[in-house]
C-alpha cells in the first residue's frame, strides 16, 4: 500500500530525495565529522528549521488541506518543547545534584535530593516544591508520551467542542487564537508550576551526553529532525492522498456539501486537528533541546500567526510549499534580524535592515496573498507539468 | 517659621487693640519665667495653665514657637522673644507687638524645651487648634491628630465639638472622637458606645481601630486557655502542625524538633571505623536505617534524644491551641467584632459599587476599541487583524499633536477629529489597495491585514523608538471622582465612559437615521439584494471600513489618555477586541456593547476573586469565553434570518 502510494506521488519521491541529499551534505560537511564545512551553530540552525518545516507541513495539512485556519498550533508546537524540557530539566539537575552531594560523608536520602532538585528548579520562582505536573519528570519515556499525548488530548477535547458546535472561518481562527493566548497567559504565571516567563533552561544538555561535544549533539538532533521530517512528509502525504484526502480536501471547498453528502464532517475534521497537533508537538519536542531555552513568549499568539504566515507564503495546499515556506522565512528572516543583509543605502536614509526587515515581511506577505495566493510553492506549476 | 512670624505678626496687630492695655503675654510670661526658660514635665503645667487662663490669642502661635524651639530670652531682663538665628546675628520678635529688631546672638538664650515638655506643650496646644477661628487651622489640627492618635487629645477634642461652627468638620471630629475613645477611654461601657457608633463607619480609619481592639496572638496551653478567647484552633486547619510544635517549643512545653539536616550533622560528626551509630555508612541513604542510627547513638548519650513525628503529634494533641484577644475585656471584643461585621457588610456593598464602576469603565474601553472591528466584521464579513494598529495610530497621532500644541485641553480637542480623519484615510487606502481584492476570501483578509499589522507595528517602532511616549491629559481630567474610601473612580475613566456613551448614540444614530446607516444595514443583510436595489456596495463598504478604522482612532487617544503609547499598544487590545465582537455577536451595535460589558463586567469580577494575578483572571477569561461560544455560537446577538448564513 505504502509503497504503491510513494510510487504514484511523484512529488513526494522528489522531496525524500532531496531532503536525503541536503542531510546527507550537512552531514558530512559538519564539524562532527571531521569536515568543518558547517558550524556547529549553523547545523543547529539548520536542524531548527528542519522541525519547523515539520510544523509548517502539519499546519499545511490543517489549514491547506482541510481548511481550518488555526491559529494555535504553534501552542502544540510549545507544548511539545515543555513536555520533553521537564524530563531534559529535571535529568540534569537530578544528576548535579547527585554529583554534589556524592561529597558528603553520609548518602542523601531520596527526599534529600528531591528537595535539592526542587530548589534548583523552582527556586528562581520562589518556590521548592515539585507541582503536579512534575510527576512524570523523571522519567524519560513517560515524558516521551507526554509530548504527544498532552498536544493530542488538547487538540482533541478543544476541537471536540468547537467542530461539535459548529465553529468555522474565522470564528475558529480567533478561538484557536484565544486558546493559544490563554496558555501562554497561563504559563507566564509563576505558579503555573513551569517557571514562569524563565521557562526551562539548559535544554541542549543532554542528561547522560555530558562527555559528547555539542558538535556531535546537534548533529545527532539534525538528523533525527530530517527522519521526522521525512517521516511526518510521507505520512502526510498518505493522509491527504487517499479517500480520505479528497474527503478532507472536500470540506476545505464546501463544508455543507460534503455533509450533506453523508460524511461525518466533524469526524474528519477532529482526526486532522488531532493529528496535527501530534505532529507539531513532536516538532516542538526536537526544536527545543536545539534551540536550548524554552519560554511562554515561544507560545505566544503571533508565533502561530507567523507558522501560517510561512505557510502561505511557501504555498498553501501543497506540502513541499509549507517546507519552502518555513525555510526559507525563517533562514531568510535570520539572516536579515542576524544583521547578516548589508545595509542599504539610499542617500537621504540608509536602511537597517534589522529595523525595517518586519516591515519589509508585512509588505511581502501582503503582496504575496494579493498577487501569488500559490505561494513561492507555485512557481513549481510553471516547471513541471502536472500529470494528467 | 517665616510664614508662623508673618501670622503671628497680623494676628497680633488685629488683636492687641482689644487686650494690650490691660494684659501682655510678656506680663503673662514673666511671673512663671523660670518655668518656661527651663521647663520640666512636672512643672510645666503651672505656666501652661496660666497660659490658658489668660485667653488671649497669642497663645496659640507663642505655644507653637516654643515646642519649635523658636523661642529665645533676653538674658539682661529675662524677657521672651521670638528669635531667628542667622549666623551671628539673631532677628527678635516682640511676642506681643510684632516689631522686630536685629541684635547680636550673645546676650540671648534659645529655649530648648525637652521631648516630654513637647508632648505637654503639644497637648496643651490641641485645644486651642481644635477651637481656632481658622477653619485651616483646625482642619490641620484634626489632621495631626488623626495621624498621631494620642489618649491627652480626648478630651480637649471631646470639648471643642460643641462649638464647631463647621458641619463637615464637626462630623469628623465626632469620628475622630468615637476612634479615640474607642482606643483610649477609661470607661468600658463608654469603649462599648463609641464601638458600636463605628458599625456605620466604613472608612480605613475606623475598621483598622475595630481591627485593633481584634487583634488576637496564638497561645499553646496544655489545659484550657487563658485569657479572652478569640476561638479554640484546630491544628491541621487553623494552623499546620509544623507552626503548632514551634510554638510548643517557644513557649519551652517541648523539645526543640530534631531537624533532618541535624540527624545527618551528627551521624556525620560520630562516625566510628566508618559505621556511624553501628550501620555502615554506606547504607544511611535510607531514612529508616538513619533514625536507628541516630537512636543508638541517643541511647548512648552522644547526642540529644531524638524526636519522632510520634513525638511531635502527642505533644500537639496534649495541648489546646487558641488565639487569645489582646484585649482583655471579653465585652469589648464582642462588640468590636459586631462592628467590624457590620462594618464590613456595608464596606462589602461599597466595593461592589465600586467593582461595578471599574468594569464599566473597562467595558466602555472594550467597546470603544471593538465597536469599529465590529463594524466592520458585520458588514464585510471581514477581520481586520491590524485593527489594533489602527488604536496605536490615534495614540500616536495625539502625543504628536501635544508636541506641538502645548495646551492640553486644546490639544485633545484637536487630536481627536485628527485621529479620526486619519485613521479614517489610512482605513479607507487599506480597503482600496488590499481588501477589495479579497473579499471571496476572509481567511486570508485576515493574514493580509496581519502583515500589515506587523509592517505598522515596526513603521511605528522605527519612527517614535521603543520606549513608551506619554499623552498627556489635560488638568481638569487629573484626580478622581471620590464617593468615600472605597467607591472612587478617575476623573479620565469617567470622561472615557461619556465618550463610549457619545460613540453609542452616534454610531447608533448614523445607522438607524442616515441614509448611509440605511444602505449599510440593506449591504449586511444581503449584498446582492442591496446592489440590486442601486446601491453601490464598494462604496458602503469603503466608507464602513473607513468609520470602523476612524472610530478605532478615537479609541487610541482615549485609550493613550491612560496606557502609555507604545507601538505594542494595539496588539494588546485587538484580542480583548475579539472577545467583544465574537462573544456580543457580529454585525449589531447592541451585540457589541453587550459583548464588551460582559467581557468588562468578568474581567473585573475575576480579578477581585484573584486579585493577586491578573494573568489568571485573563486566562479564566479566555476559558469562560471559548465555552461561552458553545452554547452561543453566534454570540449574545445573534443575527436572525437570511443575514445570519455565512
Amino acid at each position: 500500500m505504502t509503497q504503491g502510494f510513494l510510487v504514484t506521488n511523484r512529488s513526494v519521491r522528489w522531496f525524500l530525495m532531496c531532503l536525503a541529499i541536503f542531510t546527507a551534505v550537512v552531514a558530512f560537511g559538519s564539524e562532527a565529522s571531521g569536515a568543518g564545512l558547517f558550524s556547529t551553530s549553523l547545523v543547529k540552525t539548520l536542524g531548527k528549521t528542519l522541525c519547523l518545516c515539520l510544523v509548517a507541513i502539519a499546519m499545511d495539512v490543517v489549514w491547506g488541506y482541510c481548511g481550518i485556519l488555526s491559529l494555535g498550533h504553534f501552542a502544540f508546537f510549545g507544548i511539545g518543547g515543555y513536555a520533553v524540557g521537564m524530563w531534559l530539566m529535571y535529568a540534569r539537575t537530578e544528576g548535579i545534584v547527585l554529583s554534589s552531594l556524592s561529597g558528603q560523608t553520609i548518602p542523601p536520602t531520596p527526599s534529600e535530593v528531591s528537595d535539592a532538585i526542587g530548589s534548583q528548579i523552582f527556586g528562581v520562582v520562589g518556590s521548592a516544591q515539585f507541582p503536579l505536573i512534575w510527576s512524570f519528570a523523571h522519567s524519560l519515556p513517560l515524558q516521551l508520551l507526554m509530548v504527544v499525548l498532552v498536544p493530542g488530548l488538547l487538540a482533541l477535547v478543544f476541537g471536540w467542542l468547537a467542530f461539535r458546535s459548529r465553529v468555522t472561518g474565522v470564528y475558529l481562527s480567533i478561538l484557536t487564537q484565544a486558546m493559544t493566548l490563554a496558555l501562554s497567559l497561563y504559563l507566564f504565571q509563576n505558579d503555573s508550576g513551569l517557571r514562569g516567563n524563565n521557562g526551562l533552561s539548559g535544554l541542549q544538555n543532554i542528561p547522560g551526553y555530558e562527555q559528547t561535544s555539542q558538535a556531535t549533539i546537534s548533529l545527532m538532533f539534525f538528523l533525527a529532525s530530517a527522519l521526522a521530517l521525512a517521516l511526518g512528509y510521507v505520512l502526510f502525504a498518505w493522509v491527504v492522498a487517499g479517500k480520505m484526502g479528497s474527503v478532507i480536501k472536500g470540506i476545505r471547498d464546501n463544508e455543507a456539501r460534503v455533509r450533506f453528502l453523508g460524511y461525518r464532517v466533524e469526524g474528519f475534521k477532529l482526526f486532522v486537528f488531532t493529528l496535527t497537533a501530534v505532529v507539531a508537538g513532536i516538532a516542538g519536542a526536537l526544536y527545543y533541546p536545539q534551540a536550548g531555552i524554552i519560554n511562554p513568549a515561544e507560545i505566544a499568539p503571533i508565533a502561530s500567526i507567523y507558522l501560517a504566515v510561512w505557510v502561505a507564503i511557501g504555498g498553501r495546499g501543497r506540502l513541499y510549499g509549507a517546507v519552502i515556506g518555513a525555510a526559507f522565512v525563517s533562514l531568510v528572516s535570520s539572516w536579515f534580524t542576524g544583521g547578516g543583509a548589508p545595509n542599504l543605502n539610499l542617500g537621504f536614509y540608509t536602511v537597517q535592515w534589522t529595523d525595517w526587515w518586519l516591515v519589509l515581511l508585512g509588505v511581502s506577505f501582503v503582496a504575496v496573498t494579493l498577487f501569488f495566493p500559490k505561494g513561492i510553492g507555485g512557481v513549481f506549476d510553471y516547471l513541471v507539468r502536472k500529470p494528467s | 517659621m517665616l510664614r508662623l512670624l508673618i501670622a503671628l505678626a497680623v494676628f497680633a496687630g488685629l488683636s492687641l487693640p482689644a487686650t494690650a492695655q490691660s494684659q501682655t503675654l510678656q506680663s503673662i510670661l514673666q511671673p512663671v519665667a523660670d518655668e518656661i526658660a527651663d521647663p520640666s514635665r512636672a512643672s510645666v503645667g503651672a505656666a501652661l495653665d496660666a497660659l490658658v487662663a489668660s485667653g488671649l490669642p497669642q497663645v496659640t502661635p507663642f505655644l507653637e514657637a516654643w515646642s519649635d524651639k523658636g523661642v529665645w530670652q533676653r538674658d539682661a531682663d529675662g524677657a521672651f522673644f521670638y528669635g531667628q538665628a542667622a549666623g551671628g546675628e539673631l532677628t527678635l520678635t516682640d511676642i506681643d507687638t510684632g516689631a522686630e529688631t536685629v541684635v547680636p546672638a550673645t546676650g540671648h538664650t534659645e529655649l530648648r524645651p525637652n521631648g516630654g515638655v513637647r508632648r505637654v506643650i503639644g497637648t496643651t496646644l490641641v485645644q486651642f487648634q481644635l477651637s481656632d477661628p481658622d477653619l485651616t487651622r483646625r482642619l490641620s489640627a484634626i489632621d495631626s491628630l488623626a495621624r498621631r492618635p494620642d489618649a491627652d487629645q480626648l478630651a480637649p477634642l471631646l470639648a471643642s465639638i460643641d462649638e464647631e461652627p463647621d458641619p463637615a468638620l464637626k462630623a469628623r471630629k465626632i469620628q475622630l472622637a468615637n476612634i479615640l475613645t474607642v482606643t483610649f477611654a477609661d470607661d468600658p461601657a463608654d469603649r462599648i458606645a463609641a464601638i458600636d457608633s463605628l458599625s456605620t463607619d466604613t472608612s480605613i480609619e475606623a475598621r483598622a481601630v475595630l481591627n485593633q481592639i481584634l487583634t488576637t496572638g496564638i497561645t499553646a496551653t496544655p489545659g484550657a486557655p487563658v485569657g479572652n478567647v478569640a476561638r479554640i484552633l484546630t491544628v491541621g486547619d487553623d494552623l499546620t502542625p509544623a507552626a503548632a510544635y514551634d510554638l510548643l517549643v517557644t513557649g519551652d512545653l517541648a523539645p526543640p524538633a530534631t531537624a533532618p539536616n541535624a540527624i545527618r550533622d551528627a551521624l556525620a560528626a560520630n562516625i566510628v571505623d566508618g559505621r556511624a551509630g553501628g550501620i555502615p555508612t554506606a547504607q544511611l541513604g535510607d531514612p529508616a536505617l538513619r533514625e536507628a542510627a541516630y537512636a543508638t547513638l541517643a541511647a548512648a548519650g552522644t547526642v540529644p534524644p531524638l524526636v519522632t513525628a510520634q513525638d511531635q503529634a502527642d505533644a500537639i494533641a496534649a495541648h489546646t491551641f487558641a488565639a487569645i484577644y489582646a484585649e482583655g475585656d471579653a465585652a469589648i471584643t464582642d462588640a468590636a467584632r459586631a462592628a467590624l461585621t457590620s462594618a464590613e457588610t456595608r464596606v462589602a456593598a461599597a466595593q461592589f459599587a465600586d467593582l461595578t464602576l471599574d468594569a464599566l469603565s473597562l467595558a466602555s474601553i472594550y467597546f470603544l476599541a471593538a465597536i469599529g472591528l465590529a463594524i466592520t466584521f458585520g458588514v464585510m464579513g471581514v477581520i481586520n487583524m491590524s485593527h489594533g494598529e489602527f488604536i496605536m495610530m490615534g495614540a500616536y497621532t495625539g502625543f504628536v499633536v501635544q508636541q506641538f500644541v502645548p495646551d492640553y485641553t486644546v490639544s485633545i480637542i484637536v487630536a481627536l477629529p485628527l485621529a479620526f480623519a486619519i485613521t479614517f484615510a489610512a482605513g479607507v487606502a487599506m480597503e482600496r489597495l488590499v481588501i477589495r481584492h479579497l473579499y471571496h476570501r476572509p481567511l486570508e483578509t485576515l493574514l493580509a491585514t496581519f502583515g500589515i499589522s506587523i509592517a505598522l507595528q515596526q513603521l511605528a517602532k522605527n519612527i517614535f523608538g521603543t520606549q513608551a511616549r506619554p499623552l498627556t491629559s489635560p488638568g481638569w481630567l487629573d484626580g478622581a471622582l471620590i464617593f468615600s474610601d472605597v467607591i472612587q473612580i478617575s476623573y479620565i475613566r469617567v470622561a472615557i465612559f461619556v465618550l463610549a456613551l457619545l460613540f453609542l448614540g452616534l454610531i447608533v444614530f448614523v445607522l438607524k437615521r442616515t441614509r448611509l446607516g440605511l444602505e449599510v444595514r440593506a449591504v449586511t443583510q444581503n449584498r446582492g439584494m442591496a446592489a440590486s436595489m442601486g446601491i453601490d456596495p464598494d462604496r458602503i463598504n469603503m466608507l464602513t471600513f473607513g468609520l470602523g478604522s476612524g472610530i478605532a482612532g478615537i479609541a487610541g487617544v482615549a485609550i493613550g489618555l491612560y496606557a502609555q503609547v507604545t507601538s505594542e499598544m494595539g496588539a494588546a487590545y485587538i484580542v480583548q477586541s475579539f472577545m467583544t465582537v465574537v462573544v456580543g455577536g457580529v454585525g449589531n451595535v447592541w451585540g457589541t456593547l453587550a459583548g464588551a460589558t460582559l467581557i468588562g463586567f468578568l474581567q473585573k469580577g475575576i480579578e477581585f476573586l484573584n486579585p493577586s494575578n491578573t494573568l489568571a483572571a485573563q486566562t479564566y477569561m479566555v476559558l469562560f469565553i471559548i465555552l461561552f461560544i458553545q452554547f452561543r455560537p453566534k454570540g449574545i446577538v445573534a443575527q436572525k434570518g437570511r443575514a445570519a448564513a455565512d
